[in-house]
């Protein structure tokens, strides 16, 4: 159910970029490196932190509104009560799917992104698309995949957890059900983008120590 | 898991304090095997909140309460869970997992702590539910697809999966009409008789003190009691509550509210005139 959600996210993400950094880079006569801009934004940054808001509000808010409900109806203490600890048996399977399943819908909105772009650079724009993915390659590597892939570990685990806390910590009513729901979101928006600027700090500084930076020629 | 202990269950000195709101005072009392105890009171006199202390859902702010001699403060999880097995609890709204069936509702206890095979499972739903007088038909149904008194019946039904040695019932007939009412009280009794159960019962209904309990505790808001005054009111045989001369007693026994009008408009005026 999430897969369309986040091929639209993707696809649009991709073309949106393609849009703005046309007219750009075609005033210095650079429009053939659209390719690695885009596919560099999207798999380090835009992909991975774009996805996972788009899950915080759909999977999120629905954990946190199912949990909540369950507590306000007494089913979470109905668990507790057969001698079933609720954190086990609800919490964990939603945590563990989070943080495994995220990243594989990130990877999907990434490749539906560079999918979006090269559209509109290649169809639209009719940049050749010789030079779109040679660049594109010459750019874009491994580690930038393996960071965004790491990053959304991180933002899985976010969506899952605060989904789960405000779930667990609903008021009563319809009302604290629907707060619950709300907050989870949010919480997770704002955790995630802290963390993406975190992440980002780290790996920017482990990558100077370790590799010794190329230049990136745009 | 047993000791030597005189009591099933022992409360004593419990206080539930949430943040600066006292629910429970200084409550002490003991039930013996085999009693079948109603809890009364007013909304908000906290009888949910012992009901759920009584299984450790929630935990005291002070004081104890001893399971088989057990405290169940200081038992470790795995104790905790060795001791929910002794227990069952129907909550007021039978709490039934609405994303299952009530075939796997039925089953879960089971399922959870048991290594019989399916069959085996299913004979045990099937026989309680013909002991609850529930059809065998309902079992592919959801719960939001039965009436209120064939929710509460299915929760009965689970609470007994385990042949618990103690059952807490939360309000068993709130919300049902009197001939449901009758219908859940004979479950009740015919419980406690034949699976020679030890009950509390939660409940603001007379009909349950009535006809189903044999000693009655009732509770007192903790707000409009005095410094000293005890919050439990009676504890004693369910027959001779009604030979109570507390104005108190009779005035819940009696359903008269007047009173209690009366008391809550003199407070809202105290609060328009400051």
């Amino acid at each position: 159910m999430s897969l369309p959600v986040i091929a639209l996210t993707g696809t649009f993400i991709g073309m949106v970029l393609a849009v703005q950094s046309y007219n750009q880079l075609k005033g210095f006569y650079l429009e053939t490196r659209m390719g690695a801009l885009i596919n560099l934004s999207l798999v380090r940054e835009l992909g991975p932190v774009l996805a996972a808001t788009m899950l915080a509000g759909r999977i999120g808010s629905s954990m946190a509104a199912e949990l909540g409900t369950m507590r306000v109806t007494e089913q979470i203490d109905a668990l507790g009560s057969m001698g079933v600890n609720p954190i086990h048996y609800l919490v964990v399977p939603r945590f563990l799917a989070c943080v495994l399943l995220i990243p594989v819908l990130t990877i999907f909105a990434d490749f539906m992104g560079i999918v979006g772009g090269a559209y509109f650079s290649i169809g639209v724009f009719h940049i050749d698309w010789h030079f779109y993915v040679t660049n594109s390659n010459k750019i874009v590597g491994e580690l930038d995949i393996f960071i965004g892939i790491f990053k959304s570990l991180f933002f899985g685990a976010t969506i899952g957890l605060i989904g789960c806390h405000r779930g667990f910590n609903s008021r009563p009513g319809a009302q604290g059900v629907g707060r619950a729901a709300t907050e989870a979101f949010v919480f997770s928006f704002v955790v995630i983008l802290l963390l993406d600027l975190a992440l980002g700090i780290v790996f920017e500084s482990v990558s100077d120590l370790i590799f010794t930076p190329m230049p990136r020629q745009l | 898991m047993t000791t030597d202990a005189r009591h099933l269950l022992e409360v004593n000195n419990l206080w539930v304090e949430f943040g600066r709101q006292t629910v429970l005072r200084n409550i002490s009392f003991d039930v013996e095997p085999g009693e079948t105890v109603a809890v009364i009171g007013e909304s908000g006199c906290g009888k949910t909140v012992l009901l759920k202390n009584l299984i450790g859902l929630i935990h005291p702010t002070r004081g104890g309460i001893r399971f088989d001699g057990y405290d169940i403060r200081t038992l470790s999880e795995e104790k905790i869970v060795e001791l929910r097995r002794r227990y069952g609890f129907v909550f007021q709204q039978a709490a039934l997992f609405d994303s299952m069936t009530i075939e796997q509702n039925l089953l879960f206890p089971l399922v959870q702590h048991t290594t019989q095979s399916h069959d085996e499972m299913m004979s045990v739903v099937k026989r309680l539910l013909d002991e609850v007088g529930l059809s065998h038909n309902i079992l592919s149904k959801k719960p939001a697809e039965l009436s209120g008194g064939m929710r509460k019946r299915v929760g009965i039904a689970r609470a007994l999966t385990l042949s618990p040695e103690i059952v807490l019932y939360d309000e068993p007939t709130t919300g049902l009409d009197p001939i449901m009412t009758d219908v859940i009280n004979r479950l009740m009794l015919q419980m406690a008789i034949e699976h020679s159960i030890t009950s509390i019962i939660v409940t603001h209904d007379m009909s349950t003190v009535r006809h189903v309990a044999d000693r009655v505790i009732m509770l007192y808001p903790h707000g409009r009691l005095g410094r000293d005054e005890p919050q439990i009111l009676y504890d004693g045989p369910a027959h001779k509550i009604e030979e109570s001369t507390d104005p108190r007693i009779l005035d819940f026994i009696q359903g008269d509210g007047s009173a209690r009008l009366k008391e809550d408009s003199e407070i809202s005026e105290k609060e328009s005139e400051s």
